[in-house]
């Protein structure tokens, strides 16, 4: 008779080695690549079998490259993080954080003609939850009231 | 004031540090008065830490810019309310905010144990003045809340819109109280570990700080799940985000601990696995800490990233590393007092419900932890998504929830085939009727169907056992249905409490199931244009856009659409969505702008309607989702909030009636004339 112990580890296993085949599993067929523009143009450039493969790609938007379409359900823009610039083109909700100098994570396929075909965008504010106080001093037209302010 | 603030916080450092010093030296060298000394600086921190938070909350208030804290959180124009919870909107002040709690919860642990567990005392305190220390050190020089500007600004900046809503004010304190309060039963687990007095003893001390955890966590993801939910306008509650996760993690391993705990006061069987569960508990609320507040992954959170992440690391590196050789050196007075003696009884049901919620908090785990192991194994950075937990996650998710059902059916020990029969034969039936059903209405999602079949289970369990438990009451005591259940709760808590915390599990899993029939459109709307579509339940809606408003708000700009929504058959009612643009009292635009969303809310779906912007003078650009169920997730988590509630409620029995008696009269009752305290809720 096998001890109710021994019973219940093996139970525990098969539970365990079931949900530890899903994550490998799983990881293997939905992880993604987080890269930056320049990570993304070294990885292409050594192996071709990463055009057209889903990746992240996290940059910083180059100012004044924004473009949107009329409706405001796709824009087009360039990121970078400094070594290398990649033009985005991307379709869908636009989130309310999204303007010149914002990080951005998009996701999404970078194809042979250099361009990184978005389908999902995330905009952060690197203080999305804070507000510098001298943020918008330097904004023309600041209304600086009274008092000893700078 | 905020001088006095800033010297309290600095004295109620140096308190803390000369409260852990003296109380460890005091316990290992047996100095009754070192211990006492020990115990009074703590009293003296939680002082000093009050008067700190007074300080910064009245600097708040009174809107002293000089401070960058104040500066960067709130504006002149912000109402009274979010210049208060603002406290703990910012990353200085909600250390501050932890410590505060840190200190509040220790007190209390002090003066309940002033004459209980004596020999535990002196490293309990030990223990939580070291994690106060830690806090109160990382506040005073990694973060502090009370850093100077160098220039005065005319005005904050204000509190980010989306944080200007109420679930907003009271989702992190509930998540804060949940985090800190693991800290107590870890502190308890140490000084057990150390004076080797690891049987029952420490772990009923603990039981009850492990409910308050499990209980306000329970509470503040629920509400985080809601404020996800009404203010960022993507139409779900829960993203997978690494600081969901992470709240996520001490509940999954808070929830094992309630229930491996039974097995060891029934059976003194899994000490060390509970001793574990404990420390691993507070260690994935640091990490949770952590990971929310240093930004070492990427996280729409995105909170600033500062300094005090290293200082959290090294914080959770020594942690582990001491409670590892104390219970390595420890394992002898950890032996088990018993052997599991079938895989059929209640034992080995909840060995497996630690097993699965284990298994989910290291699947959770494993997934928000990838990008950093895969970038230290491979040197590149892979992420996973919301598809890696899913899929891991939901059968595991519903093992766990058909094991909801079977434990309350078992015997311990060991239980019969006829127990077993009679036990299962109606909750069985209940689930495959339920399911069955379903299927016959044109239901033809697997997952769904599996769920709502084990919901179907569990509720005729839960309904069977609350049935059998007042029958019981009834025939032995003639006592009416209503009085029979609420005797019937209020003399077992821990057991019918615990069942009501099961329905609301079963209420939340019926809302999760119903995410499978979610529908979205995306469309462009002119005035007085319709859009036709159909929801979940195939019933037809029509929705008419009655234009676009711009108008002006106390502290914001808006942009507003109004919808008239109109289902086939039903009234027509008004539905609407604004794009804010929140400025500061001088009138200077402040944030970036932020949506507002419409809900029409139903017990069946929500009806959800998102602005995403104006083409041109009135063409409003919308999303319109259907959301079946939504509401039963906030249900859910009320009757589990409620069911905590009722375990955690103090038995009114003995030590009452003693204190009555103490107190000079004694009062012959029968039992029908009991105090309604003693009848529970």
């Amino acid at each position: 008779m096998v001890r109710a112990r021994t019973k219940f580890i093996i139970g525990g296993v098969l539970v365990l080695g079931t949900a530890g085949y899903l994550m490998a599993s799983s990881i293997g067929e939905t992880g993604m690549y987080y890269l930056t523009p320049g990570e993304l143009t070294a990885k292409v450039q050594g192996d071709s079998t990463f055009y057209d493969t889903g990746v992240k790609m996290g940059a910083r938007v180059v100012p004044g490259t924004i473009e949107r379409e009329p409706g405001g359900r796709a824009v087009s823009f360039r990121v970078t993080d400094g070594s290398q610039t990649i033009p985005v083109t991307y379709r869908g909700v636009i989130p309310d954080t999204f303007t010149d100098s914002v990080d951005v994570v998009v996701e999404g396929r970078y194809n042979k003609n250099g361009q990184f075909v978005a389908t999902t965008l995330l905009a952060k504010c690197a203080s999305r939850y804070e507000n510098a106080p001298d943020k918008y001093q330097a904004t023309p037209g600041y209304k600086a009231a009274k008092g000893p302010a700078a | 004031m905020i001088l006095l603030g800033e010297l309290s916080l600095w004295a109620a450092l140096l308190m803390a540090a000369w409260s852990a010093t003296v109380s460890f030296a005091g316990g290992r060298i047996g100095r009754v008065d070192l211990v006492a000394s020990g115990e009074r600086a703590m009293y003296a921190t939680f002082a000093f830490v009050v008067l700190s938070s007074i300080g910064l909350w009245s600097a708040l208030l009174t809107s002293d810019f000089s401070l960058r804290f104040v500066a960067s959180y709130t504006s002149a124009n912000l109402p009274a309310v979010y210049k208060f919870s603002a406290f703990w909107g910012g990353q200085a002040g909600s250390m501050l905010f932890w410590c505060l709690i840190l200190a509040l919860y220790s007190a209390i642990t002090l003066y309940a144990n002033r004459r209980r567990n004596r020999e535990l005392m002196p490293y309990v305190t030990g223990t939580l003045a070291l994690v106060l220390v830690f806090f109160l050190a990382t506040t005073a020089f990694g973060a502090n809340p009370y850093a100077r500007l160098d220039w005065v600004p005319p005005d904050g900046t204000g509190l980010n819109p989306q944080l200007q809503n109420p679930g907003m004010a009271i989702h992190p304190p509930n998540l804060y109280l949940g985090y800190v309060a693991t800290a107590v039963p870890f502190a308890f687990a140490i000084a057990a570990l150390i004076t080797r007095r690891l049987d029952a003893e420490w772990l009923a001390a603990v039981r009850r700080w492990s409910l308050v955890s499990w209980l306000f966590l329970t509470i503040g993801i629920t509400l985080g799940m809601w404020w996800a939910y009404v203010e960022l306008g993507w139409g779900g509650y829960w993203a997978w985000d690494p600081v969901e996760n992470a709240s996520l993690l001490p509940w999954l391993t808070g929830t094992a601990f309630l229930h491996s705990i039974m097995i060891q006061e029934k059976r003194g069987m899994l000490r060390k696995w509970n001793v574990t569960l404990v420390v691993a508990t507070f260690l994935l609320s640091i990490l949770g800490t952590f990971i929310t507040r240093s930004g070492v992954i990427e996280s729409v959170h995105s909170f600033a990233q500062s300094p005090i992440g290293n200082w959290f690391a090294g914080f959770l590196v020594t942690s582990i590393v001491a409670t590892g050789i104390l219970v390595a050196t420890r394992l002898k007075d950890l032996e088990a007092r018993a052997e599991l003696e079938s895989m059929v009884s209640r034992e080995a049901a909840f060995l497996y419900n630690n097993v699965v919620l284990v298994g989910i908090a290291f699947s959770v785990l494993w997934g928000t932890l990838f990008p950093i192991i895969s970038e230290a194994v491979r040197g590149s950075k892979i992420t996973v998504g919301p598809p890696f937990f899913n899929t891991v996650n939901i059968p595991l998710g519903l093992l766990l929830l058909g094991l909801t059902g079977v434990g309350p059916l078992i015997a311990w020990r060991r239980a019969s085939v006829a127990n077993l029969k009679r036990q299962f034969a109606a909750p069985v039936a209940g689930g495959l009727g339920l399911g069955a059903a379903l299927f016959a209405l044109g239901m033809r999602d697997g997952y769904a169907l599996v769920s709502y079949t084990l919901a179907g289970f569990v509720t005729t369990t839960i309904g069977q056992e609350f049935v059998k438990g007042v029958g019981a009451r009834r025939r032995m005591h003639g006592e009416s249905m209503p009085v029979a259940l609420m005797r019937l709760v209020g003399r077992n808590r821990r057991r019918y409490g615990g069942y009501i915390v099961h329905f609301g599990i079963v209420v939340l899993f019926a809302a999760f199931a119903g995410l499978a029939f979610k529908k979205e459109y995306d469309l462009s709307l002119t005035p007085g244009a319709s859009f036709t579509a159909l929801d979940p339940y195939n019933r037809t809606w029509t929705f008419t856009s009655q234009g676009v408003s711009r108008y002006e708000e106390l502290n914001r700009q808006v942009t507003a659409v109004i919808l008239e929504a109109k289902r086939a058959g039903a009234p027509p009612t008004l539905i609407k969505s604004e794009k804010r643009q929140h400025v500061d009292s001088q009138g200077n635009p402040s944030f970036e702008p932020s949506t507002e969303v419409g809900i029409l809310e139903s017990l069946r779906q929500d009806v959800y309607l998102v602005l995403h912007g104006v083409t041109g003078e009135e063409t409003a650009e919308i999303r319109i989702t259907f959301n079946p169920l939504v509401w039963w997730v906030w249900y859910g988590g009320i009757i589990m909030a409620i069911g905590g509630l009722i375990v955690m409620w103090p038995q009114a029995t003995r030590a009452g009636s003693k204190r009555r008696a103490e107190g000079g009269y004694v009062v012959v009752m029968q039992p029908s004339e009991r105090p309604p305290v003693e009848a529970g809720v």
